[in-house]
């Protein structure tokens, strides 16, 4: 092996053991901080002295030792806070001078457990969702602050500082890196799935740019819900949304790549070529789905993730988009609203039925949210419209709502989509 | 990406699945440990093991003409024991990953890493205008997953 294939074999070993590391030292040290930089620490020295040694037989307690000589060192030198982490840094050297092999045995009781601490710890509410993302695909993720800006289309400056602050409010709050239990962890989840699924949302529908999507995104937030649901405790009730959100992004990344059309257009799902709908991805969405139903999650009790993967779920199980059983969408949205009320879901719900009922349908329930502040300037308000006026045959109202809806979406891609449109108003004359 | 990592086998496991030895269950369990990280890990999509080459078949093509033979097949650097499949970031990742798999085999064994072909990599097969077509049914003319 040359000097630069043993560097990358060691990066990868340390990518694959970062995030368990930076979890294990948070909860010693209680710091995401000085987790993140004592592990940062135990790489160079794994780059220093693997070449020389061999990577270890287990690379992660090896990783971990040092990480935690490391911490210890690095609290001794802070002055500012002595006394506290002097008891600390005490209670971590009975721990940090075993051998390899018994920190190995410690972690294996526990790492899961700690990496779903520290998950539940970025994710805490008392952050904001935007600082929550930002947190976990950096320790969790282990994305650089500039790809987590060039995901987001923000600048490094800005994700770097949300991180920092992030940091610091987990250490005003003084949380413990500890995985809650019981009733707590239930109602936690729903913070950890909303970064979760805001994650692959940006990645799935990227909201400004000249792409329609950002599949690293996607890839990333799979990955966590994957984590997520191999981590959480089988057969805990809240376990039911965790797949339920799993099954909703494996099944939608199932059509990531016939969403887009050749010149990169926006494709609808409707007229998606479903040939090109990825079958391994689709039937672990199905699967997922399957696991949360049989959690109790088939009638009213259902979540919105769970309400949201089985509506996913009936389009991928249509073979041809005229198979889609449309009236049992429009059922489950009539459930997710209200489950989830939201302006957005009624406006899907609205789509369903004039699938289901017909475009009157639609411009009935369409007609009723239309005054909703959410809805104001959101550019797929006026593209419904458009299509339901289509099809009920008024084509200079179907041409005008296309024509708003095009100068009110952010995205390119989806702009040329409604020009398109709007033009074909134009042919049936 | 994906990768299919492919197992081979260096010798027959001659032995039942029905009446395993110590050494196969701890062999299983070792397996399944393992199997466990990678799904913790999130990067686990599918893997199955394979019965021996005594149930296999190999159809040969030469032009026109099929010949189906039986197994068991003597060329044992060829047998399949297995496979799993990843999605992963890079191959560095799935290397460091396939190097901690535990090894269920008697003496030396293989595992060999093969990313997928993905959709983007076949595009010189399908034209822009078929990929704007919808087709019927649920196979794509690239016919890959």
């Amino acid at each position: 092996m040359t000097a630069g294939e043993t560097n990358r074999a060691i990066e990868a070993t340390f990518r694959i053991e970062r995030a368990r590391l930076i979890a294990g030292l948070a909860r010693l040290v209680r710091s995401v901080d000085l987790a993140e930089e004592a592990a940062q620490d135990a790489l160079v020295a794994a780059l220093s002295e693997w070449p020389k040694t061999g990577v270890p037989a287990n690379p992660g307690a090896w990783l971990m030792a040092v990480g935690k000589r490391r911490a210890i060192d690095a609290l001794r030198r802070d002055k500012m806070r002595e006394r506290k982490h002097e008891e600390i840094a005490r209670a971590l050297d009975g721990v940090s001078n075993g051998p390899a092999e018994a920190i190995a045995t410690a972690m294996d009781d526990d790492v899961g457990d700690e990496l779903l601490g520290l998950i539940f710890t970025a994710c805490h509410p008392v952050l904001s969702p935007d600082a929550r993302a930002a947190l976990t695909l950096r320790v969790i993720g282990g994305l650089s602050t500039d790809e987590i800006a060039r995901a987001f289309l923000s600048s490094e400056t800005t994700i770097a500082q949300r991180i920092v602050r992030a940091k610091k409010t987990i250490a005003k709050a003084g949380l413990g890196f500890e995985v809650p239990r019981g009733a707590e962890r239930a109602a936690r989840v729903p913070s950890v799935l909303e970064v979760i699924y805001l994650i692959f949302n940006e990645g799935y529908a990227a909201t400004a740019g000249d792409d329609l999507v950002r599949p690293d995104l996607c890839l990333e937030a799979q990955r966590l819900g994957r984590m997520l649901a191999g981590l959480m405790p089988e057969d805990a009730p809240e376990n039911a949304e965790v797949l339920g959100l799993l099954a909703l992004m494996e099944i939608q990344a199932s059509r990531l790549r016939a969403r887009t059309g050749p010149d990169g257009v926006f494709i609808p799902l409707t007229e998606q070529d479903r040939a090109r709908w990825d079958p391994l991805l689709m039937h672990r969405g199905l699967d997922a789905l399957a696991r949360a139903e049989a959690l109790g999650g088939t009638g009213d009790d259902r979540g919105p993730y769970v309400l949201q993967a089985a509506l996913a779920a009936c389009h991928a199980r249509a073979r041809r988009a005229a198979d889609t059983d449309w009236p049992r969408i429009a059922a489950l949205y009539d459930r997710l609203r209200v489950v989830m009320p939201s302006p957005v879901v009624d406006l899907n719900r609205a789509i369903a039925h004039s699938m289901a009922f017909g475009p009157e349908a639609g411009l009935k329930l369409v007609d009723e949210i239309a005054d909703a502040a959410a809805l104001r300037d959101y550019a797929p308000l006026p593209a419904a419209r458009g299509d339901f006026l289509f099809r009920a045959g008024r084509l200079a109202e179907a041409r005008s709502e296309f024509e708003t809806a095009a100068t009110l979406t952010r995205n390119v891609r989806e702009r040329a989509f409604l020009l398109v449109r709007a033009d074909a108003c134009d042919g049936k004359h | 990406m994906r990768v299919m990592v492919i197992a081979k086998a260096n010798e027959e496991m001659g032995k039942s699945m029905a009446a395993p030895t110590p050494e196969m269950l701890e062999a299983f369990a070792a397996m399944d440990k393992f199997t466990e990280e990678l799904v913790q890990a999130g990067i686990f999509i599918a893997a199955a093991g394979l019965q021996n080459s005594a149930q296999a078949k190999r159809i040969v093509c030469e032009g026109a003409k099929r010949t189906v033979l039986d197994g068991p097949f003597a060329e044992s650097r060829e047998l399949i024991a297995g496979f799993s499949i990843w999605e992963v970031k890079d191959m560095d990742e799935a290397v460091a990953w396939a190097k901690r798999a535990p090894n269920c085999m008697p003496g030396k064994s293989e595992m060999e890493i093969r990313p997928f072909y993905e959709a983007e990599d076949l595009a010189g097969f399908v034209t822009p205008e078929e990929l704007a077509t919808p087709r019927e049914g649920t196979r794509g003319k690239l016919g890959v997953a």
